[in-house]
């Protein structure tokens, strides 16, 4: 059951979403006040009426809401322009919010939260070129852990134990130039992976992969046990990794359901610009 | 070793030769084989321009004199004497530069760096001057692979427009990939932004210099010395 509305209107799933059973347009479900954890879990990433203009007045965020779980896998779809990447990088403060509120493993996304937020949100960005700007391998996976002040010998245990979780143990010593583009997008995760976050998001993680380098990514996307935020145009990706869909349009979330619901609605993705695996 | 070179006196060739059997031995010591630093040194081979000057204005020991026209300009014994030196000098020199290079991983350069005290923010900056070049490079390449790709011949059409029409096409191009770098520029920072940089550089303790390197560098000091004062004093001078 997907809605094609403004958000404002309807209430998104409160509830409690066990991965690829998303209810949509449900009322509140009861939350026992002593399970407070079990209430935070549902709710590791709230968003709540999410604004935000550009410098130059274009406004990218026209009043976002969104809940995602603990460990849920989210595909963020949309045409060019929709807001997806600057969503994302509210998502650990990098750009602050106009109206609204963001929080994160309940903490709110604000200059004080602000260390512990981007340890809680490892981000990867679509060019591993921009994401690794350190001479090595090593140093670049290292980066993260040193800005949080992690003692050195933790610095390297973590290195280790990241650059093995992608599959790129002993590249330590390497040059991040001479690492193909699959190379390189698993060293970008582990990047962030070294930092321990709780949520990952990942900008356009298939671009430029070969059919080898897509399947290795996408068995990668599915090792990990994080709440991940992919925001993609590749649906055939979405199709086999994802449980729940996001579709946004002009700063909107424009619907939200599981991806079998919203890939299976013709006229949903013709309206938004976006087509069938 | 460059300083040393660059203090050797004037018309010091023999004490130039013997500095260039040592690169040579150097790097065929490194497996780079004997002869590959001293062709690739030719690289710097266009800088000597700017010390061509110096044969034509030295007053002293005039050797004879061209005419240019409205110009007569006298070729100075010494003037060609101080250039001959200038131009081996930094034919060896950019050897020695190019044997640290070959031999050193960068990120090794960049500890040594480091551990000379240079400030942070500097290293880094070359660092990221490193990591970049390869891909401003890259860029540059599919941008004139594009104008290539456009730029073909009409039949019996003269092609390739004027001059002042290419220079501005070419000036566009450098103008694009700037705001292509500066765009990049801020997808980084945003990228280390979103790993906990807020400013200031840290850096690990990279592995710290053994005695045994600090006596190597001791012992190699001392022996350029040597051979700089014996440049000075006795070894022979055209």
């Amino acid at each position: 059951m997907t809605t094609d509305a403004d958000p404002h209107r309807h209430e998104h799933a409160h509830a409690h979403p066990v991965r690829g059973e998303h209810v949509h347009g449900h009322d509140h479900q009861h939350v026992d006040p002593g399970d407070v954890d079990a209430d935070l879990e549902a709710r590791w990433v709230e968003i709540e009426h999410l604004h935000y203009a550009y410098p130059d007045g274009f406004e990218a965020l026209r009043g976002i809401d969104l809940r995602i779980a603990r460990g849920e896998r989210v595909a963020l779809v949309g045409p060019n322009g929709a807001g997806k990447s600057t969503l994302m990088l509210h998502l650990n403060g990098i750009n602050r919010p106009g109206h609204g509120s963001l929080h994160v493993a309940g903490m709110t996304v604000d200059r004080r939260n602000i260390k512990r937020i981007r340890a809680e949100v490892g981000l990867v960005f679509q060019d591993p070129d921009d994401q690794l700007f350190s001479p090595t391998v090593f140093d670049d996976v290292a980066f993260g852990p040193l800005h949080m002040g992690v003692p050195p010998d933790e610095i390297h245990r973590r290195v280790e134990r990241a650059l093995e979780a992608v599959g790129m143990g002993g590249f330590e010593r390497r040059l991040p130039s001479h690492l193909s583009i699959g190379q390189r997008k698993r060293v970008s995760l582990a990047t962030v992976l070294s930092m321990d976050p709780s949520v990952l998001v990942f900008d356009e993680p298939s671009a430029g992969l070969d059919p080898r380098g897509r399947r290795q990514l996408i068995e990668l996307l599915r090792s990990l046990s994080q709440t991940v935020i992919v925001a993609t145009h590749d649906m055939r990706l979405v199709a086999d990794v994802l449980p729940r869909t996001i579709v946004m349009d002009e700063g909107l979330v424009v619907a939200d359901g599981t991806t079998v619901e919203i890939l299976g609605d013709a006229a949903l993705l013709e309206r938004h610009g976006l087509e069938r695996p | 070793m460059i300083v040393v070179i660059t203090l050797l006196p004037i018309g010091a060739y023999a004490a130039l030769v013997i500095a260039w059997i040592a690169l040579t031995a150097a790097s065929t010591v490194a497996r780079l084989g004997p002869l590959r630093l001293s062709r690739g040194a030719f690289i710097a081979a266009p800088f000597l321009l700017a010390a061509l000057p110096l044969i034509f204005v030295r007053p002293e020991a005039p050797l004879g004199s061209v005419d240019l026209g409205p110009l007569r300009l006298t070729i100075s014994g010494e003037g060609l004497r101080i250039f001959t030196t200038i131009a081996l000098k930094s034919w060896l020199s950019v050897q020695t530069a190019l044997l640290l290079t070959f031999t050193t991983p960068f990120h090794d350069l960049l500890d040594a760096l480091r551990e000379l005290r240079l400030p942070r923010i500097m290293v880094a900056i070359i660092g990221f001057m490193y990591r970049y070049l390869a891909v401003l490079g890259e860029e540059a390449q599919r941008l004139m692979r594009a104008r290539a790709a456009r730029s073909a011949l009409a039949e019996g059409g003269a092609g390739g427009g004027t001059l002042v029409w290419r220079a501005r096409v070419t000036g566009s191009m450098v103008g694009s990939l700037f705001l292509r770098s500066y765009e990049r520029s801020e997808r980084i920072y945003a990228a280390m932004q979103a790993r906990g940089f807020e400013g200031t550089f840290r850096h690990m303790a990279g592995r710290s210099v053994r005695r045994a390197e600090w006596l190597a560098f001791a012992i190699v000091v001392g022996l350029l010395g040597a051979f700089e004062l014996a440049a000075h004093l006795w070894l022979p001078r055209l």
